[in-house]
């Protein structure tokens, strides 16, 4: 067996353990935890396959941002430890519909995904973003990326912008200390001398406020 | 591309992990937590199937869309969060034991 079709299983494998983990484990702390196992897994499968900015994408995402921002969570709300689970009841319909799902998968995926059939046939070769091997894959992204999906680009800063609005509203508390409030009278009554000093600075020199 | 192993083995892959994502929604109704982190697990094999076919069919159309999968994910993890956070001052517990309570 070659090393890196020995690597593949060994990430695979801890990955499918690691998600196990987070289903299975009493504490939350503890699935919070093999969640972040399981990303650093499949950023290095994404690393054996040739998207590197994918996978350190994954790391400063996931591993950074969300899994600590479970923790946080976990941390601030103090949810209680034991956690009871009612997996035997659930656990025989789960397992039929998860059997049949794999087995559907698997065979559609052996019946009709053999790559070299359609490679002859060039059937996933309608879009031209090919893969370049000699620029890098982090350039070739952002060659495509700011070029040609530049207004989806932009659509999915709208949508973050979106949710930072909508966490924030969600959890704010005192709603009315933050509510701007227009005294038309103090508004016009403003001069420029009251707000507006002009100051010349000279090299090297600060200003006294 | 690794040798000896095909797209197929990623595709198994990923269903595998799309299928315990998907149970753990169902079997972890007692934390609302829990059934966020799976949903990121569903997340996670979509992500996987999206950079093995392009990976494998030399197109790099398929990690672009992986990108536009992470921001919505991380959109839907602090909107999930807040929701927990509001639901958590309402009801002073995680479990999403529907019977008590509803009003209207």
């Amino acid at each position: 067996m070659l090393f890196s079709t020995f690597l593949f299983y060994q990430f695979a494998i801890f990955l499918i353990i690691s998600a196990f983990f987070v289903v299975l484990s009493r504490n939350t702390v503890t699935s919070a935890m093999f969640l972040i196992f399981a990303f650093v897994n499949a950023s290095a499968l994404f690393l054996m396959i040739g998207a590197e900015f994918l996978a350190m994408l994954f790391i400063i995402v996931y591993v950074g941002a969300i899994a600590i921002l479970f923790l946080f969570v976990v941390m601030m709300l103090d949810v209680d430890k034991k956690r009871q689970y009612n997996v035997r009841k659930y656990l025989p319909i789960l397992s039929l519909i998860s059997a049949i799902f794999i087995t559907q998968i698997y065979i559609i995926a052996v019946s009709s995904l053999e790559p070299t059939k359609y490679l002859k046939k060039g059937y996933f070769f309608l879009s031209h973003y090919k893969i370049n091997n000699e620029i890098s894959n982090s350039k070739a992204i952002g060659d495509i990326l700011y070029t040609d999906f530049f207004l989806q680009f932009q659509l999915v800063g709208l949508i973050l912008f979106v949710a930072m609005i909508g966490a924030i509203v969600l959890t704010l508390k005192e709603k009315d200390k933050f509510k701007k409030v227009q005294i038309i009278s103090d508004q016009v009554a403003r001069k420029k001398k009251d707000s507006v000093e002009i100051v010349q600075v000279g090299s090297g020199k600060g200003v006294d406020v | 591309m690794i040798p000896n192993i095909d797209i197929i083995h990623f595709i198994i892959l990923a269903t595998i992990i799309f299928t315990i994502g998907v149970s753990g929604i169902f079997m972890n109704r007692k934390n609302l937590l829990n059934m966020l982190m799976s949903i990121e697990l569903v997340f996670l094999a979509v992500n996987i199937n999206m950079v093995a076919f392009s990976a494998y069919n030399q197109d790099l159309l398929g990690q672009i869309f992986a990108i536009f999968i992470l921001v919505i994910t991380g959109a839907e993890a602090a909107i999930g969060i807040a929701i927990l956070i509001v639901y958590y001052n309402l009801r002073s517990k995680l479990d999403i034991n529907l019977k008590p309570k509803m009003q209207g």
